[in-house]
């Protein structure tokens, strides 16, 4: 294993699973297979086509698009020819496109479609040294006479008939491959700032893998459905790091809109995604049971106490007596695999959540299910992941303990630092900002944490958010963000605090949500920013605030909120691309609703100039009401669990 | 009067030639003439009740015009039922939604590729050999429309509880279904909002690209008109008043006056 490349074990997969199915994709309504052999045909003719087009070992293939087998092919391609891929975020405006292209020096770009094309024509007079932008998805792309644009299959075609002419030379290339040769640059999330590009190796990601399985197995006979961009980094390392070593079948669902239904219709065995998307299950749930008859509601209400008993229960490590198991057996039967059917979950082994933190009650709600929902932390400098819950020692505030090879220690200053073979040789052509995070081998991860009396690592927060309350204790303002979020009304909230004599939160309703329950009570409203201004609404997120204050110590509790008139979008670079807050810009770019927060005025007006997509401006303004929490003081006996302070 | 590819004018596909329709004493339509071009999307414009959907309905057989003739493919199509100018290769969306609304998007899209089946009642009824055959090859076609609309997620839904927007396009859908070689498309963006209406003009270029089908669209608006056609047809008061480029039309004093409501003297 030592000597592994990713191409090198595709090709070995290739021979031990031959005629397995290795893809599958949901096209025209049927889910069409791809047989290793077939994947291993692909990727030798597509990587010949590349260098037919001149790309040499160590140049960049830059790919963009939703998760289709061409987008594997391309990056295995790619390095199966000493090349390394670098993928963009598909939802990236063409600027954002520019700036990944120009940093990693891309030599080749593979695009889906029409409108990933579309960005690449306007930015294509800044770009330089790029040979050749190749779609895999036709439609549309009958009247574009650019000299620059092929199609993806005649690439491969051309990739054949270089094969037939240089026998030998994919298997010489495919030899050449070295384990510590960069195999992706992956973005980092840019929650601070603009993207930088981290090299991972081959090695790096092939050990992350590695050490994934030797904690949870996996094997061919496994199934996992691909659905997060590839361009992020965890899921690289399930989808090509985990997967090309233990040989599940990955699967593609069908469109962006479709894949909960497609989740449904495999039935995965393992699931890897952000808090969001648990975030947005949970909603769902949530929202239909409110929907619901009254007999259903009350038997769910029943079940889910018995759930999260159960939970609890394993939680602390206690076993559950006869009498809760029987009736955790009855819920189980009357309503979780009822409900595991429906999210597409009754046939997972386990599933993780990582990337950001997930807020306590949301992973209680999973384990009450019956879900096996780990923590897993890690950041894209480590290869995405270097701690993991452990079957049977999962705490909800913790995020595990370190994988096999991995070393994690904690800085006299709270830091987490990190050192494994997965971590990386630094930022691509940024030594400056490699020095700033690696010494002696130790990633410094900028989150600060510590280790609970059973060796489990709790972080806390990125280090320069963690917040020191008036009072002097120090404060995650995610952690109370988290609480807030469990809420299905609310989509996103910003926490201020560290600053000021008290904490204030911003938050952003959500609008499916919170406008179906303003139409059955018979509330009108016409926009986004009309909904979020209603006294009910007020009322309704005012109950949410509460709740999430009868668990925080008195320093921490909101003290005063408002709801925002527009929805943090990433297009404004309000969220990252991993749909992350980037919390100083919000504070820069809304200091008026900062300052109104913290002023006496209790309104705020407000102009804003918003751009449509189409280009035209339009002048908003809007008033903004600040709501005020009462602070008679309910005793903060339940302490949470991830408050900080040592 | 060249088409978007640059090519010169090619034989007609369909000619309408001095179209007239009265109802009663009300002269609908008079002497309407001008020709479609295979591959192009033809649009017709014009101010409230100047005959747009008059003249679309004349073509698709629902109302039958006094005098004139339309010569699809070089056959007079005046005089034949709806069913049998469908049959001919010509399909329509409506103003005002037509779905069944109780079915799903994908029996709705199976309707429309009704006028292809053949099987008998018999194999039909029971499903079997030809009429199995014949099911199947259908159903492939419409899993290509849904996939030129993007409606995969919608695949299994009943219409009725679709929004607006999507209930258009599904309409759109169905006419598609057919495999029309010439489509009629009355206001197929009227209600939207401007996003939707974006959408619907990106996939009637994809429908003109992809499968080479001539579009013949009403439309009112001008924004969508004047970016997507290749000819425009100006009707007024039931007249002809200016037909060409958008380019063309849109320097016509004539259209100017009727858009504008300038005076003649000016």
């Amino acid at each position: 294993m030592s000597d592994a490349t990713l191409p090198r074990l595709l090709m070995q997969n290739v021979e031990r699973l031959g005629d397995r199915v290795a893809l599958r994709e949901k096209d025209f309504g049927i889910w069409q297979t791809v047989t290793w052999r077939q994947f291993g045909e692909h990727v030798r003719a597509f990587a010949l086509g590349l260098r037919a087009l001149g790309l040499q070992r160590d140049d960049k293939v830059a790919i963009i698009g939703d998760n289709r087998p061409e987008w594997l092919y391309a990056e295995l391609a790619a390095q199966a020819i000493g090349g390394a891929s670098v993928g963009v975020y598909q939802d990236s405006v063409a600027e954002e496109v520019k700036y990944v292209l120009e940093a990693a020096e891309a030599r080749v770009i593979v695009v889906e479609d029409q409108e990933q094309v579309d960005k690449i024509i306007e930015i294509w007079p800044e770009l330089h040294n790029v040979l050749k932008v190749i779609y895999y998805e036709p439609k549309g792309m009958r009247g574009y006479r650019e000299p620059y644009l092929a199609h993806f299959p005649d690439i491969e075609e051309l990739g054949r008939a270089y094969d037939r002419e240089h026998p030998g030379l994919f298997e010489a290339e495919l030899a050449r491959g070295q384990p510590d040769d960069v195999a992706i640059l992956s973005t980092t999330s840019g929650t601070t700032g603009t993207p930088k590009l981290a090299m991972l190796s081959h090695r790096n990601l092939i050990s992350q893998g590695a050490g994934l399985l030797a904690v949870d197995p996996l094997g061919p006979e496994d199934e996992f459905v691909s659905f997060l961009p590839l361009a992020w980094v965890g899921e690289q390392m399930i989808t090509v790091a985990a997967g090309l070593q233990c040989g599940f079948t990955i699967n593609f669902p069908e469109s962006a809109s479709t894949v909960q239904e497609n989740i449904r219709e495999i039935g995965p065995r393992v699931m890897f995604s952000p808090p969001r998307i648990w975030e947005n299950m949970l909603s769902q749930v949530q929202v239909k049971i409110q929907d619901s008859t009254r007999l259903k509601r009350a038997v769910y209400e029943w079940a889910i106490t018995q759930g999260y008993a159960m939970a609890d229960a394993r939680f602390s490590g206690t076993p559950p007596g006869p009498g809760l198991r029987l009736r955790y057996g009855l819920a189980r039967l009357l309503v979780f695999e009822q409900l595991k059917d429906h999210l597409g979950l009754r046939f997972l082994k386990r599933a993780y959540t990582g990337g950001a933190a997930l807020g306590p009650d949301v992973f209680r709600f999973y384990h009450a299910l019956g879900v096996n929902l780990k923590q897993v932390y890690g950041q894209t400098e480590s290869s995405g992941l270097s701690v993991i819950h452990r079957d049977g020692q999962i705490k909800f505030q913790t995020v595990g303990t370190p994988l096999p090879a991995t070393e994690i220690r904690v800085a006299e200053n709270g830091e987490i630092l990190v050192k494994s073979p997965s971590v990386f040789s630094g930022y691509y052509k940024n030594p400056q900002a490699t020095a700033e995070v690696l010494h002696d081998g130790w990633l410094h991860s900028g989150d600060a944490g510590y280790f609970d009396e059973d060796g489990q690592l709790i972080v806390i927060d990125r280090a320069k958010d963690v917040m020191t309350l008036h009072d002097g204790t120090r404060f995650s303002p995610q952690f109370i963000e988290n609480k807030l979020k469990f809420s299905p009304f609310i989509k996103e909230a910003v926490v201020f605090g560290g600053d000021w004599p008290f904490v204030t939160a911003m938050i952003n309703i959500d609008f499916a949500n919170v406008g179906k329950w303003a139409e059955s009570r018979q509330i009108s409203y016409t926009t986004y920013t009309d909904l979020a201004q209603k006294p009910q609404v007020y009322a309704l997120i005012r109950k949410d605030v509460e709740r999430t204050n009868a668990d925080l110590p008195q320093a921490a509790r909101i003290k005063r909120f408002l709801l925002l008139h527009k929805e943090l979008d990433a297009d404004d670079g309000e969220l990252t691309r991993t749909r992350k807050v980037r919390r100083r810009l919000v504070a820069q770019r809304y200091d008026e609703i900062v300052d109104a927060l913290y002023g006496d005025q209790g309104e705020l007006e407000l102009e804003t100039t918003i751009t449509y997509q189409d280009g035209r401006m339009a002048l908003i303004k809007t008033r903004l009401r600040v709501e005020e929490m009462d602070q008679a003081p309910p005793t903060a006996e339940h302490q949470p669990a991830r408050l900080v302070a040592r | 009067m060249a088409g978007r590819n640059g090519a010169t004018l090619p034989e007609p596909q369909m000619v309408i030639d001095g179209v007239s329709l009265s109802f009663g004493g009300v002269r609908a339509l008079s002497e309407i003439s001008f020709n479609v071009y295979p591959g192009t999307i033809q649009a017709i414009i014009g101010p409230n009740g100047a005959g747009k959907t008059s003249l679309l309905n004349c073509i698709s057989g629902l109302y039958r015009p006094q005098e004139g003739q339309i010569r699809f493919e070089g056959r007079n199509i005046i005089g034949l039922a709806p069913h049998q100018i469908a049959r001919l290769g010509i399909a329509r969306s409506f103003q005002n939604i037509e779905l069944f609304r109780h079915m799903t998007v994908v029996d709705n899209l199976m309707l429309g590729r009704h006028v292809h089946m053949h099987s008998g009642v018999l194999s039909g009824g029971l499903y079997w050999g030809r009429a199995q055959r014949e099911e199947i090859a259908h159903r492939e076609l419409v899993e290509q429309v849904i996939d030129l609309l993007e409606i995969q997620a919608i695949r299994k839904k009943t219409v009725g509880a679709l929004s607006y927007g999507l209930q258009k396009r599904v309409e759109l859908g169905r006419a598609l279904a057919m495999s029309p070689r010439l489509l009629l498309l009355d206001e197929p963006m009227a209600g939207m909002n401007s996003e939707e209406k974006e959408d619907m003009a990106r996939f009637i270029l994809d429908i003109s690209e992809e499968q080479r089908t001539t579009i013949v669209l009403i439309e009112h608006d001008m924004g969508v008109v004047m970016d997507i056609s290749d000819n425009v047809a100006v009707l007024e008061f039931g007249l002809l008043i200016a037909y060409g480029t958008p380019d063309e039309v849109k320097a016509n004093p004539r259209v100017i006056d009727a858009y504008l409501g300038r005076e003649h003297a000016a």
